[in-house]
């Protein structure tokens, strides 16, 4: 019996659920022995200049081991890891004359406890003098105030794609030439906060190996050593890393951050072991934030609803120091057709920088926002040509029969069948009978309005270009196998996915297999986990790899048996080798693997990719309005989300319901949001609106399987989906329900408040 | 976060926690199920010298029936509320805000006497004992002493409590069979009202009807223009246009002044229908 496709129960919940996690906090080794405790003195104002770091109070506190300014920490500035965004928007370590957002280290404090480092950081007495600060990325755009001003601007970045005819630069008059219809409209993709369970922590100290070793809540421990080893000037190798159990990504745990590098530097510089664990406050308000886009869509077709062409402008905020956020916008860009077969698209985009927070990847990074974007704009284009939205969408979409497709931006889906996604929908969501529901409370003046939201997605996954990842495979001689994968884990079960992978090519339980990742040590290379990459990519190296361990035992099984490999056969049920299949007591599993010596038997694999992989769905939301107040009820929330052949829908579903519940949460409540001065106003998980199991509905999830030929395994990523799909489809559910009151948009997150305003406006414009 | 250092003391009993009070003055706390002083702990926005842990007093957690009222103890937690056949049957509307209180979590650990000390003007409790007339007993050097529930909200997170004061008990007037209606708008099921309404009492009945509002100022407030326009006869919906009267709503991160304003003229009609409604018994919506 096979055990792919099947509802594997995960192996990590107990530990998980009985409290025998170690994130990094827990952890206790030799290297960590009296480890000093760090706390960051974080700047209140959004931009000004640093007059006075008065630290005397708080070095003299007992239990503080040292406080540290910038012009003690002899770390260069760091400008902006990728050379397409501007290199004069260096990110110092420390802020030393000038802070840029409300949050930004200026100094740091390393104690002997927890305790007493936060109470010496409370004492540090800093004089700022205020400068003026750009808060609003709109008015960042016409550089009035600068926020780095020797870069002489505040645009980071610029990214364009498609155009007239595939070329770039094509007029709008070109563009949308021969439209019946063209609706124009500016829409907001909010700046929201990724709430990882575990924040960022960290902890390093040196080893009698000479060795400094280092523990971190990172989705890219591989990545994260090289950024150490770089940052410090250190040999390649000196650095050893663990990510030990993560709770939580979502994005913005991709490499490290500047406080991550400066408490591996302060192990160094103060010759003792050092740990960090931020608070939840800190976490919201300097971690990095996600979305954060303000665009403009144009869309035109004809009065039978065909589209013809279709332009995104895109700002995009970069907050005060340029990270992954600012060049975010080229996946926008990549995926701005969506799963239409439009014939004219254009996208263009600015990063700018702001005096907030930078913004980093959060779960889609950039996708959402190209859904988010069209998928309104299809419905702007619906109603301006008075068509059912989910009409207009079946009219455009790309048919099933024309893959691979290349859309006018010039990305090329692997496989999909994009209409027989919005069909399942519908069809269970009843879509003809919600009409008529709707059509009822509109004739008998219902004070709820029924609405609903249809989306349809496309979106990118195991990067924009090729990947690889990489797998070790080992049977030992006791008959127990490991697996060394270089991705790394926060949540999605990789432990449980690569035992099931490995059991089924090998013939040997998954309870014998143990699956080991974010070791630098035991694997030295690896992608780790993000962009939805990891089964893809991790998953078919370790298939792989078993693939040519099953081989490197069948000709080792021919030494024992006294034939040639290619007569060996292995019977995965019994786990036993036999010339011709011939069954009876041949050699097991840990005979072989006891004959190639102490360690076992071994096979490594690195599985590329030749392109990435394009997951696709629809999702339907049906939503409750109360016209009175402004109150919206998510009652359903039906979704196909296709990632190719499913290994294990009991994993696969996890994803999607917490990736439906973060982009409804975007969808009505999230917003990070700051004041006019800068200060962020929601950096805490009171004021901070993330949805909890009591605001949302049982998810209607529908299955649907369309493999990719680009892996052996069929299988696309699942890790984004439910993000993207959700967030626009509850929007325009908003929108629709109050259509018959004028209203024809309203902005992210649609509140009760954001709402009511909408349904006022309208009706005083009429 | 890590709190501010403080000393920790637990209370063996009221008395003791008055003593405690009294000795550090202004610099004390209460601590009862800390779900508002802890998070306020943990920001430092409040930091204070001494905690006086008065959780483990089980002697104040108790629902009395004495006859023409309830005498509910300050420590009873909310989830205990919710849960009282005395409360659901006389103070229903004490346990229908009890329910809405937070998560279950909030609702294991919260207690009334906390919820109402920590004197939030959005609180469900507090304008629901506000709207039934509750009477409030504080227990200080002094002895004991009533407070009205109308007189016992200040200012925003103040309340009449002095320094040495700790509130022991909240009697709620029998209201088995009068109407009442709680109408809530907030953002997320476990935030607090963004605005809420409670209303109590019949049009036409022997007793006027009562109507407070959460979230329309800096405590929880009678809107008195609506219960004089009803005393004066008016039709529901001219009492209801003048719910906002009087009120000084703030504009904060869940929502402006304009629209709260808007939300208490709504929610106030809606409950205002509710009463007159058969069978008009814990209507609800939220």
């Amino acid at each position: 019996m096979t055990l792919l496709g099947r509802r594997v129960l995960r192996t990590e919940d107990q530990r998980f659920l009985t409290g025998r996690a170690s994130y990094v906090d827990d952890v206790r080794a030799p290297e960590l022995e009296g480890a000093a405790h760090v706390a960051f003195v974080r700047s209140p104002v959004a931009s000004g200049r640093i007059l006075d770091i008065d630290a005397g109070a708080a070095r003299s506190m007992p239990g503080v081991v040292a406080v540290l300014t910038a012009a003690e920490v002899d770390l260069p500035p760091e400008p902006p890891v990728d050379e397409r965004v501007h290199q004069g928007m260096a990110r110092p370590y420390l802020a030393g004359r000038l802070v840029r957002f409300v949050g930004e280290p200026v100094a740091v404090v390393v104690a002997g406890d927890r305790a007493t480092a936060a109470d010496a950081a409370a004492g540090v007495a800093v004089a700022y003098e205020p400068l003026p600060a750009v808060v609003d990325v709109e008015q960042a755009a016409g550089d009035g105030v600068l926020v780095h001003a020797g870069a002489g601007t505040n645009t980071a970045a610029r990214f364009e794609a498609g155009g007239g005819d595939g070329e770039v630069g094509g007029d709008a008059e070109e563009l949308f030439a021969g439209c019946e219809v063209v609706v124009r409209r500016r829409l907001v993709n909010q700046r929201v906060a990724a709430c990882p369970l575990e924040p960022r922590s960290v902890a390093a100290g040196w080893g009698d190996d000479g060795r400094l070793h280092v523990w971190s809540s990172t989705q890219t421990p591989q990545a994260s050593r090289a950024v150490i080893e770089t940052a410090l000037g250190l040999p390649a190798g000196t650095v050893h890393l663990v990510a030990p159990d993560v709770g939580g990504g979502f994005g913005p745990k991709i490499g490290l951050h500047r406080e991550d590098v400066l408490v591996c530097w302060l192990a160094r510089t103060l010759r003792r072991p050092v740990r960090w664990t931020e608070g939840r406050t800190e976490n919201m308000a300097a971690m990095g934030h996600g979305r954060a886009q303000v665009q403009t869509v144009t869309i035109g077709g004809r009065r039978d609803g065909t589209i013809l062409a279709y332009r995104l402008d895109v700002l995009q905020d970069a907050g005060a120091y340029p990270r992954d956020g600012a060049i975010l916008p080229e996946l926008t860009g990549a995926m701005a057709a969506g799963v239409y077969d439009i014939p004219r698209v254009h996208f263009r985009a600015r990063s700018v920088v702001t005096n907030t927070m930078s913004t980093t990847s959060y779960r889609g990074a950039g996708r959402p926002e190209a859904t988010a974007a069209l998928e309104r704009a299809v419905d702007l284009f619906a109603a301006g040509a008075g068509l059912d939205p989910a009409e207009v969408r079946r009219r455009n979409l790309v048919p099933a029969g024309a893959f691979p497709h290349t859309t006018a931006v010039g990305t090329t889906y692997d496989t999909g069948d994009y209409a027989g996604a919005l069909d399942r929908v519908l069809d269970a969501a009843g879509y003809g009978e919600l009409r008529a529901e709707q059509a009822r409370r509109r004739q008998a003046g219902d004070v709820v309005a029924l609405g609903l939201g249809v989306s349809c997605y496309v979106e990118v996954t195991a990067g924009l270009r090729a990947g690889q990842e990489t797998a070790t495979v080992i049977v030992r001689p006791d008959g127990g196998v490991v697996v060394l994968t270089g991705t790394s884990p926060h949540g999605q079960g990789h432990a449980t996915a690569w035992a099931t992978i490995a059991a089924e090519r090998l013939g040997i339980g998954p309870e014998r297999v143990e699956v080991v990742s974010g070791d630098t040590d035991r694997v030295p290379v690896g992608g780790g986990t993000s962009g939805s990459r990891s089964l893809q990519l991790g998953g078919t190296a370790v298939h792989e790899a078993c693939g040519r361990l099953v081989d490197a035992a069948r000709a080792r099984a021919g030494e024992l048996l006294g034939a040639p490999a290619d007569q060996v056969v292995l019977d995965g049920a019994a786990g036993r080798f036999s010339v011709g299949g011939a069954g009876g007591d041949g050699p097991t599993w840990a005979d072989v693997a006891g004959a190639a010596g102490p360690d076992g038997l071994q096979a490594e694999a690195v599985f590329r990719a030749p392109t990435p992989t394009y997951p696709f769905g629809a999702h339907l939301a049906v939503v409750e309005v109360d016209t009175e107040t402004g109150q919206v009820t998510l009652r359903r929330m039906v979704t196909v989300d296709d990632a190719g052949r499913v290994l294990n829908p009991l994993l696969a579903e996890g994803q999607r319901h917490g990736g439906i519940a973060q982009g409804v949460g975007q969808a009505l409540w999230e917003e990070m949001a700051y004041d006019g001065d800068g200060v962020p106003l929601t950096a805490d998980l009171a004021s901070y609106a993330m949805p909890t199991a009591g605001d949302l509905p049982a998810f209607e999830l529908v299955a649907m399987e369309t493999p990719t030929p680009v892996n052996p395994l069929g299988a696309k990523g699942i890790g984004e989906s439910g993000a993207i799909g959700s967030t626009p489809a509850v929007q325009n559910a908003v929108v629709d329900a109050l259509a018959h009151l004028g209203v024809d948009h309203v902005d992210l997150p649609c509140t009760p408040e954001r709402v009511w305003r909408a349904i006022v406006t309208a009706r005083d414009a009429v | 976060m890590i709190p501010a250092p403080f000393e920790y003391r637990r209370a063996g009993s009221v008395d003791e926690a008055v003593r405690l009070l009294a000795e550090h003055g202004d610099d004390a706390r209460l601590l009862a199920g800390g779900h508002s002083l802890l998070p306020a702990l943990r920001l430092r926005q409040a930091a204070p010298a001494v905690l006086v842990d008065v959780g483990r007093l089980s002697e104040l957690a108790y629902v009395r029936d004495l006859g023409d009222h309830l005498a509910v103890g300050a420590l009873t937690r909310h989830c205990d509320l919710e849960r009282s056949a005395a409360v659901a049957a006389d103070a229903p509307l004490v346990a229908h805000a009890a329910g809405l209180v937070g998560d279950p979590q909030v609702r294991n650990r919260g207690t009334l006497g906390g919820s109402l000390a920590h004197a939030d003007p959005a609180a469900d409790l507090a304008v629901a004992v506000l709207a039934l007339g509750a009477t409030l007993v504080a227990r200080g050097p002094a002895g004991e002493r009533e407070i009205a529930a109308a007189d016992f909200f200040v200012d925003r997170h103040r309340s009449a409590l002095a320094g040495d004061e700790m509130l022991t008990e909240v009697r709620l007037p029998k209201a088995a069979g009068v109407p009442w209606s709680y109408q809530r708008v907030s953002r997320r099921a476990q935030d607090w009202a963004t605005v809420a309404v409670a209303a109590v009492g019949a049009a036409g009945g022997s007793a006027p009807v009562v109507v407070a509002l959460a979230g329309m100022g800096p405590v929880p407030l009678r809107a008195s223009a609506v219960e004089q326009a009803l005393a004066a006869g008016e039709p529901v919906s001219g009492a209801a246009a003048g719910a906002d009267h009087g009120t000084a709503p703030p504009s904060d991160v869940l929502a402006g002044a304009g629209y709260r304003r808007h939300l208490a003229r709504v929610l106030v009609r809606r409950a205002l229908e509710s009463l007159a409604e058969p069978p008009n018994l814990g209507s609800t919506a939220t």
